[in-house]
């Protein structure tokens, strides 16, 4: 596992490799009490939620990666990896982090945290 | 006879002309050598269906008409991104911008038309975009991504549609239309009323008598400022207000023209060798936007190059339909007020619907409705064949199903069209066209009738009607139900999917995907695992299990719960354990502070709460003790439930426990289509309720009681009998052959209960207790499998499979919380 410290005044993180993802899968980072979810899509990808979705707080990172949309293992609501709003009659959004890859390296910019 | 065949040349590759080659091929296949220049940098789509690809309901891929194989099958030279710049009538050539020349005996101009982009300040700022094809869709999609504010200039049909697109892409939108209501050529004011209505219950906000001053902005796009001062800020323009003819190609070399490129009825321009059709040209002093008359354009066209047309081009009034799922809307003809018109007119304001139908001399010249709109092939119908319609002047406005008394269903509704009634507006297709075809070609599905007729295969709103037409015509061989898709991603259904993949040997999803035409790139949460299971089920050595495609709980193998933790139930073979066995438990549960323990119903214990980081220490700690996975999670063999029969019951009459446990070893480990649940009861007193099981044994006497198909979830219901057996070993044959055919033939996430409805009892009955050759073959299939899938999950990744699973990627700690 990363350790990895940072100062308030930071907004981008480094939390890790692409590959360290599966593709159509996602990782989880830990930020004090939060979650936050990161995923990589089929065509390569990465986004970053809130590990929470905004129907019942169903644990995003566990549900299946589809086209750009990751649907919640709990009761099925399909949420928006780009912008973490839930999709077709379903309404609510979860937080979404902006993310950018690097040399293979993802960053997660917090600012908004 | 040989001669060199006739150099056809068309410059334009939209829709028209696409339609115009399809007739001319079939008139008069061997008449001309066909080369066309496409200004645009792609095959032939279907324009209408961009408003569905920029609301994401359709890829690009879903809408293409003609594509890149069709061209080579005709023999046609299509030069894509090759803008025409000149045409020689003389030298009778044409010459594309990249210097291309073409000679031609015959041209055909089909250029189409342009947006009309309104003359104000601002109008070439980055950032301000027209709706016209397909990039013009890219581009928007692209602006959409920032989920910023857009502004649509324009509230007639393509700027609705795009409003609603964008809108559905997450953008805050704002429609300006310069006249006093929206859609003002095709709906009267009451209609327009209840269309902003609902467009602003989806946020789309609408501004009406907007007339849009300049576009603000310096280097790119800020605003748009009405003339009346308002200034509505925005990222994205999107200038849909009307098309103009793109004639002046035909206006530069002398051709006759005025608003479009005049021809006469046979589309024949004041040049004897050219053509023209589509949106460019003009007809009778009109010039067309919408896809029927086009399309009739098409046909005369191609007569005309055929040498066999008779019948001139005729004006005909052409329905509206907007393009936005949920919202319906129908009008056709004339519908403005006047000294010699009467209107009947229907509101029901709790439902949104609006009808108005318009009357002169008791005919119907004009029809709108609003919200509810099945009747508009049925007025028009009357409306294009004058009808009297005195005699049901009371009930008109109610529609079709109210005429002659009681109401009809659907169904007859349908069955009383005549046969020239149309059914397809955009394709000018009649009811006895597609019933005729259907009946002399032998169709039975959707889409060959869409690919003989041409029903349905353009907006596709009359999908409905056109499978009413299928039913009455094909009776019971006709069953929309079977053809139920799998998911929105295709239009096939469980069983054809199956069917397909052992028929084509697809031993991926990535190969099911791409050979079935999946709609979307990598499928969904619905289809990902059940195709994930055919091919686990059809292919057991050569399939490589799909990880990512599995449901969290048999990617972890664990069963998650609503706050995020997990559940474990170890296997307790047949219900039977052990003070060692429950020793370990109860050390599994202090060590790692297992909040809940439970006994279920199917006979072990059920470890609650536990975090997903501790599920390999505690598998590795029940592994230990000897425990595998209960697979309490799968959609494959979860327990079998048994009593303690002969080794201990008074009435006992075999070894039901050893039955158990030893139907429970033998099957441990399989996937099938829903969770499978068994029992064995030692005597008809049936402790372990195996009449409720999906597969169940009841001993007796004289041997074993087959039973399957019981249920008691959802639904409650008795098994049925497969059969009475006289040994164990017959048992274990008999039920696993009945699994084996249940796994091959059930639907995803199909109980067996649902399945042998769908089967039929007696079919099951037969293939397994009456046919030993079939039922011994899903005996030893059943067996190949297991060789496969007798892996314990937890022991696998206790050694570290899948080990990123359960590990955070990294932690992140503030400075400020330490």
């Amino acid at each position: 596992m990363n350790m990895v410290t940072l100062s308030l005044g930071a907004k981008w993180v480094a939390v890790g490799t692409v590959d360290d993802i599966p593709m159509r899968g996602a990782r989880c980072v830990k930020n004090g009490a939060m979650t936050i979810a990161i995923f990589r899509t089929a065509t390569g990808e990465i986004y970053a939620l809130e590990d929470k979705c905004p129907h019942k707080n169903g644990p995003l990172s566990q549900g299946i990666v589809h086209d750009g949309c990751v649907t919640c293992p709990l009761h099925n609501w399909v949420i928006s990896l780009s912008t973490g709003k839930a999709q077709g009659a379903d309404e609510g959004a979860t937080l979404a982090f902006p993310v950018k890859v690097e040399g293979g390296k993802i960053y997660l910019d917090l600012g908004r945290v | 006879m040989t001669c060199l065949k006739k150099k056809l040349v068309i410059i334009g590759n939209g829709m028209a002309p696409g339609r115009m080659l399809e007739h001319l091929f079939e008139l008069a296949p061997d008449l001309y050598d066909v080369t066309i220049f496409n200004a645009e940098p792609r095959v032939n789509y279907d324009r209408i269906m961009l408003s569905p690809v920029l609301s994401g309901e359709k890829t690009f891929d879903d809408i293409i008409i003609h594509g890149d194989g069709w061209y080579v099958k005709n023999n046609v030279t299509l030069y894509k991104g090759h803008k025409v710049v000149a045409i020689d009538r003389d030298a009778k050539t044409v010459t594309s911008e990249h210097g291309e020349v073409a000679h031609y005996d015959t041209l055909v101009i089909a250029t189409g038309s342009a947006p009309f982009i309104l003359p104000v300040e601002g109008k070439s700022l980055p950032g301000v975009l027209t709706y016209r094809d397909l990039d013009d869709v890219t581009a928007m999609l692209l602006a959409a991504q920032s989920r910023a504010k857009a502004v649509v200039i324009g509230g007639g049909l393509l700027g609705l549609e795009a409003a609603a697109g964008l809108r559905e892409q997450g953008m805050d939108v704002t429609v300006l239309h310069i006249m006093p209501y929206l859609m003002e050529r095709q709906l009267d004011q009451a209609a327009a009323y209840l269309l902003q209505r609902e467009l602003e219950s989806r946020g789309i906000k609408v501004i009406c008598k907007a007339d849009t001053k300049q576009i603000l902005g310096v280097n790119h796009v800020t605003g748009v400022e009405l003339k009346d001062g308002t200034i509505i800020e925005c990222s994205l323009v999107v200038m849909a207000a009307g098309i103009r003819p793109n004639s002046a190609l035909a206006k530069d070399v002398g051709l006759n023209v005025n608003r479009g490129i005049v021809v006469d009825g046979h589309m024949r321009t004041s040049d004897p060798s050219i053509l023209s059709l589509g949106e460019c040209a003009e007809v009778g002093g009109m010039c067309y936007g919408l896809v029927a008359p086009l399309y009739e354009q098409a046909r005369i066209a191609a007569e005309t190059l055929a040498g066999v047309g008779e019948q001139p081009f005729l004006h005909v009034d052409t329905a509206t339909k907007l393009k936005v799922t949920g919202i319906n809307l129908f009008s056709i003809g004339d519908f403005a007020d006047g000294p010699d018109r009467e209107e009947i007119v229907l509101r029901d304001a709790s439902a949104g619907v609006y009808k108005r139908v318009i009357l002169r001399e008791n005919k119907i010249i004009g029809t709108v409705l609003y919200g509810e709109t099945t009747d508009g092939a049925w007025f028009n119908d009357l409306k294009k064949r004058g009808t009297d319609i005195s005699a049901m002047r009371e009930t008109l406005i109610f529609g079709q199903s109210f005429q002659g008394g009681a109401p009809m269903d659907p169904m007859a509704a349908v069955a009383a069209l005549p046969d020239d009634a149309e059914i397809c507006g955009c394709n000018g297709v009649c009811k006895g066209k597609i019933t005729g075809a259907i009946t002399s070609k032998n169709l039975t599905t959707l889409d060959s009738v869409r690919a003989h007729t041409k029903a349905s295969a353009s907006c596709g709103t009359c999908t409905p009607l056109v499978e009413k037409l299928m039913m009455l015509t094909l009776g019971d061989s006709f069953n929309p139900a079977a053809v139920t898709p799998m998911c929105a991603c295709t239009d096939l259904g469980h069983d054809e999917v199956r069917r397909l993949i052992k028929a084509k040997g697809l031993k991926t999803i990535p190969a099911v995907m791409q050979e079935l035409q999946w709609k979307t790139s990598c499928g969904c949460a619905k289809c990902r695992p059940a195709l994930n299971y055919y091919l686990v089920c059809d292919w057991p050595d050569e399939y490589a299990d799909d990880y990512q495609s599995r449901f969290i709980n048999e990617r972890v193998h664990a069963n998650i719960q609503k706050d995020g933790t997990y559940s474990v139930v170890p296997r307790m073979w047949g219900g039977m354990t052990s003070s060692k066995e429950l020793r370990a438990i109860a050390d599994v549960v202090d060590k790692f502070a297992i909040p809940a323990v439970k006994v279920t119903g199917g006979q072990r214990i059920d470890m609650l709460g536990i975090k997903k980081e501790d599920l390999p220490a505690v598998w590795a700690d029940l592994g230990q003790a000897g425990f595998v996975s209960g697979q309490a999670y799968a959609k494959g063999l979860r327990t079998v439930k048994t009593c303690v029969g002969t080794d201990w019951c008074r009435f006992g009459t075999q070894d039901s426990t050893g039955l158990g446990i030893r139907i429970e070893k033998f099957m441990w480990g399989s996937w099938t289509p829903a969770k499978l649940k068994m029992g064995v009861s030692g005597c008809p007193r049936n402790c372990a309720e195996a009449t409720c099981k999906d597969i169940g044994v009841i001993c007796v006497d004289s041997g074993f009681e087959i039973h399957f198909a019981g249920a008691a979830g959802l639904d409650i219901k008795g098994t049925e009998i497969l059969c009475n057996v006289r040994t164990e070993d017959e048992t274990l044959e008999y039920i696993v052959a009945l699994t084996q055919m249940y796994r091959e033939q059930g639907r995803y996430l199909e109980r067996i209960y649902k399945w042998a409805k769908r089967i039929g009892l007696d079919e099951i009955r037969r293939q397994i207790a009456g046919d030993e050759a079939r039922r011994k073959a899903y005996y030893q299939r059943f067996v190949f499998s297991q060789k496969f899938a007798q892996v314990d999950p937890w022991s696998e990744r206790v050694s570290g499979k899948d080990k990123h699973e359960f590990i955070p990627m990294a932690s992140l700690q503030l400075e400020a919380a330490e």
